[in-house]
């Protein structure tokens, strides 16, 4: 039950786009169209559901503090070396991940094209993994965590690009065009995802 | 040499600004915004990492392989981040606890990788160095834009001294939590941007269909209801 509450939250109460911000350069870049969010949001998926438990095990194993008891050094704290841990792992799980979609799953390597180097740089991949070292999460749970946590990024980045698909067509002041009106469209969706807060599982 | 250089740090600030014209490092900057004196740190540790990347990945542009250059980047950026974060950490640690994660993805902010990319790689270490201020300092400029509305209309305050005495106070003024949330920070944004291009016609994005006024629909084309 709660790994169910977990999922819930990290879908809706802390959708990663809409209420921490992470992934916006993308999320605003790549929501144009709705095939190429969705894309792009399997793509942001798949490499958080990898990385999140992978950076999980790097945290627990080697990098916490007294983590290294196993080969005699008790008293060695390595966690001021997360940050490079981190980001190392995810360049190179992507730069796996693209080899090994390019040599075994063609179609989905030629559909995920550009979006999946993009995804290094992308801030929700990291931030997903600093919450998870933030908020102490066990293996089973960081499973699940970067899972619907990806979900939710998806969600959030499809539903904006329905809503600009529809947007073009609308009278928008000069000024606002383009980033702009996109920008207080993401506010008025993140304000509807506020609604989910009051939600208790 | 000098107005190159002049160019590289004026230019950012509202002309070719980072976030509302570049759209880059939205990413990790939002979240940080509802107090003014976390974002002026956010700004410092940030424009410290772009310029000091931009100086180091410029000083050994012509050593590095054009296809590790993105893993050589990282590592230099990753680096320089974890030194911010050991000195917020050793000095101002309660500030440090509120930016949380935010510190940590300055890693992954793309206005440190795109000034490197677009502009390190290409000019020589003083003018990057600059360009790196710059940009850092248009960030910044956004960032406080929206750090004091949100303070001020959110809880009344700025940099923690009352402005508008709150009614919880004994004051007047009924604080608009509405501003403390995430959605605000969009909002601001969409309406900061709004003001720049208005004073900078040339950065309006042309929209993908024209309006066409009602009457030159050629007739008969639609009903009669008048």
């Amino acid at each position: 039950m709660d790994l169910v509450s977990l999922a819930v939250k990290a879908v809706f109460i802390e959708n990663l786009a809409l209420s921490f911000f992470l992934g916006m350069c993308t999320f605003l870049a790549v929501s144009k169209k709705i095939k190429t969010a969705l894309g792009l949001g399997f793509a942001v998926f798949v490499v958080l559901t990898i990385t999140v438990p992978v950076n999980n095990l790097i945290y627990q194993n080697v990098l916490q503090e007294g983590a290294l008891a196993w080969a005699g050094l008790p008293n060695v704290d390595l966690s001021f070396l997360g940050l490079i841990s981190y980001i190392g792992v995810i360049a190179a799980l992507v730069q796996i991940l693209e080899m090994f979609l390019d040599r075994f799953v063609p179609a989905l390597y030629n559909a995920l094209g550009i979006f999946l180097p993009l995804i290094t740089v992308n801030c929700a991949i990291l931030g997903a993994s600093l919450f998870m070292v933030e908020r102490d999460y066990t293996f089973t749970q960081s499973v699940v965590y970067g899972a619907s946590s990806g979900v939710g990024w998806a969600l959030a980045i499809v539903a904006l690009a329905g809503i600009r698909e529809k947007l073009k067509y609308s009278d928008v002041p000069d000024g606002l065009e383009g980033l702009g009106i996109t920008f207080i469209t993401v506010g008025l969706m993140a304000l509807g995802f506020l609604a989910f807060s009051g939600i208790q599982l | 040499m000098a107005s190159e250089a002049k160019k590289a740090i004026i230019e950012p600030l509202v002309s070719n600004n980072p976030i509302a014209l570049q759209i880059l490092g939205i990413c990790s900057a939002l979240a940080v915004t509802t107090q003014l004196s976390v974002a002026l740190i956010m700004c410092l540790a940030l424009t410290a990492v772009t310029a000091f990347s931009n100086l180091s990945i410029s000083l050994i542009r012509n050593h590095i392989p054009s296809s590790i250059r993105i893993i050589v980047q990282m590592t230099i950026i990753a680096s320089l981040v974890i030194v911010v974060d050991q000195v917020l950490k050793a000095y101002a640690y309660e500030t440090s606890k509120t930016l949380a994660v935010f510190v940590g993805l300055i890693i992954t902010n793309c206005i440190v990788m795109g000034r490197a990319e677009a502009y390190a790689m290409k000019n020589g270490p003083w003018n990057s160095f600059l360009d790196g201020i710059g940009n850092g300092l248009g960030y910044s400029l956004i960032l406080i834009v929206v750090a004091t509305v949100r303070e001020l209309f959110g809880s009344g305050t700025l940099l923690g001294y009352t402005i508008l005495q709150p009614v919880s106070e004994g004051g007047w003024y009924q604080p608009n939590g509405l501003m403390l949330l995430a959605p605000s920070a969009f909002i601001i944004i969409g309406l900061a941007i709004w003001v720049i291009r208005a004073l900078y016609p040339e950065q309006v994005e042309q929209p993908d269909f024209e309006m066409q006024n009602a009457h030159q629909v050629p007739a008969g084309s639609h009903g009669g209801a008048h």
